[in-house]
């Protein structure tokens, strides 16, 4: 079943957006969607570099009043 | 007010300790009943398994007698949690008793996930039971030469552990005289060799130094026990001699099989640490879905937090403190230089170089623990 889960990792320093992005995504179905909010303006890039080296579908990010809203989707 | 704490770790120890402590009048009186469930008699410092896997600690370093640990007023049973009765104010235990609480405080911790990668456990070394911790150390002893790799699941408990057994590895075969004919390949999930940004920006140099390779970017797929092959979710193949792994973690069986969080981390307020959608039940350690680090200082720095806040709702009716994140974190790098990170919700760590001072103080902390454990420091 499809769903959104929200991860909200502002202010997480450690392990990080994109480790618990990874973590989250290894639990998931596929083409269930992840919104991770991140404080932390690296994962503007460090997310969607992991995103694309794992097959994963990068669905949308933008920042909003210094917090990044980044959509993926597992695809496999 | 009956409280009730589920766990003997550390976060429960500390958390009954404070407690005991700040309500002893009212525990003496009889106004507070403080219990702490736990699976085992034995309170069990798991830091020392890393030095256990290099041969720096032994096995009966790293218990002692839970009673022995806990302030008079504390009721302690060793009778694990079965059955969350959360509507009801009610747990169930192993021996079929039944605990009513007015506050209730999980901090069951989290255990090794290694099933769900193919051939991890059947083929990686890892130092996270007193078991593992001592078959490591067998094979590093045993280990002639080759290509030593470390891998990492998600999420794992201590963030500083695959830097650290890898540094210490190096300085292992360095002293066993075969360095140069070991090859340590370290292997990360995320685009850099640490979670935290300073703290990758530190070791970086460091493993360069050391002539220790790495690939990030690497997130265990199988292993290929036959060929010593792992694989990586990207695509990646790395051949290894020995495989090291730092495995993921979820929480407890029972949580998890209880319907309190997926994957058995209960989901809680950041600030307050209470469960979502109860205010009388809190979650503190390895035991919560916080985005921060399961790490002893986490579970220390909340079980202080929390322990401030249950005595003021039991003497002024209002909590008095939120907690603010705040983890600190030993670095070992290496037999004997260590530096830390420290941190909190809004400041990132900036560790400083490694120093013998701060390895030193490691060492006298991990006999210190248990006057930590003890809420005396």
């Amino acid at each position: 079943m499809t769903e959104k889960t929200l991860i909200d990792a502002r202010g997480s320093f450690c392990p990080g957006p994109l480790m618990e992005l990874i973590a989250q995504l290894k639990s998931a179905e596929v083409g269930d969607e992840f919104e991770v909010l991140s404080s932390d303006k690296g994962s503007a890039n460090d997310i969607p570099e992991w995103v694309e080296k794992a097959g994963h579908e990068l669905v949308e990010s933008r920042e909003d009043k210094g917090v990044w809203h980044i959509t993926v989707k597992k695809k496999r | 007010m009956r409280i009730l704490i589920i766990g003997g770790g550390m976060g429960g120890t500390i958390l009954a300790n404070n407690l005991a402590r700040r309500l002893s009048s009212e525990i003496k009186a009889g106004k507070v009943n403080l219990t702490m469930l736990s699976a085992s008699e034995k309170h069990f410092y798991q830091p020392g398994l890393l030095y256990l896997a290099v041969g720096q600690m032994m096995p009966d370093e790293l218990y002692r007698e839970q009673v022995s640990l806990l302030e008079p007023g504390i009721a302690f049973h060793v009778d694990p949690v079965t059955e969350f009765h959360l509507d009801e104010n009610q747990v169930k235990t192993q021996s079929d008793r039944t605990y009513d609480y007015d506050v209730l405080v999980i901090a069951t911790g989290s255990r090794v996930n290694m099933e769900e990668i193919p051939g991890l456990a059947e083929n990686a070394e890892m130092f996270y039971t007193e078991e593992g911790a001592l078959k490591m150390l067998k094979s590093l002893r045993e280990f002639e030469g080759g290509r030593v790799v470390v891998c990492v699941g998600v999420p794992h408990k201590c963030p500083m552990a695959p830097l650290e057994i890898t540094f210490m590895m190096h300085d292992f075969f360095k002293e066993r005289g075969i360095l140069d004919k070991v090859e340590l390949y370290y292997t990360y999930p995320i685009g850099r060799i640490h979670s935290l940004e300073n703290v990758a920006k530190w070791a970086t140099p460091e493993f360069d130094q050391l002539g220790i390779k790495y690939e990030t970017f690497f997130n265990m797929k199988e292993v290929d026990g036959d060929n010593k092959i792992l694989r990586s979710e990207e695509g990646a193949e790395v051949n290894y001699d020995l495989l090291v792994t730092i495995p993921a973690h979820k929480g407890m069986e029972v949580v998890e099989s209880q319907g309190l969080g997926k994957d058995g981390w209960v989901p809680i307020d950041r600030l307050r640490l209470n469960m979502e959608g109860r205010d009388n039940v809190f979650a503190i350690g390895d035991t919560t879905n916080l985005p921060i680090s399961k790490a002893g200082s986490t579970a220390h720095f909340e079980a202080e937090a929390l322990g401030e806040n249950i005595a003021s709702m039991v003497k002024i009716g209002q909590p008095v403190r939120d907690y603010d994140g705040k983890v600190f974190c030993f670095i070992e790098a290496g037999k004997d230089r260590a530096t830390y990170a420290s941190f909190d919700y809004l400041n990132p760590p900036d560790p400083k170089p490694p120093t013998r001072a701060v390895h030193w103080f490691k060492v006298a902390y991990n006999q210190l623990y248990w006057a930590s454990a003890r809420g005396l420091l």
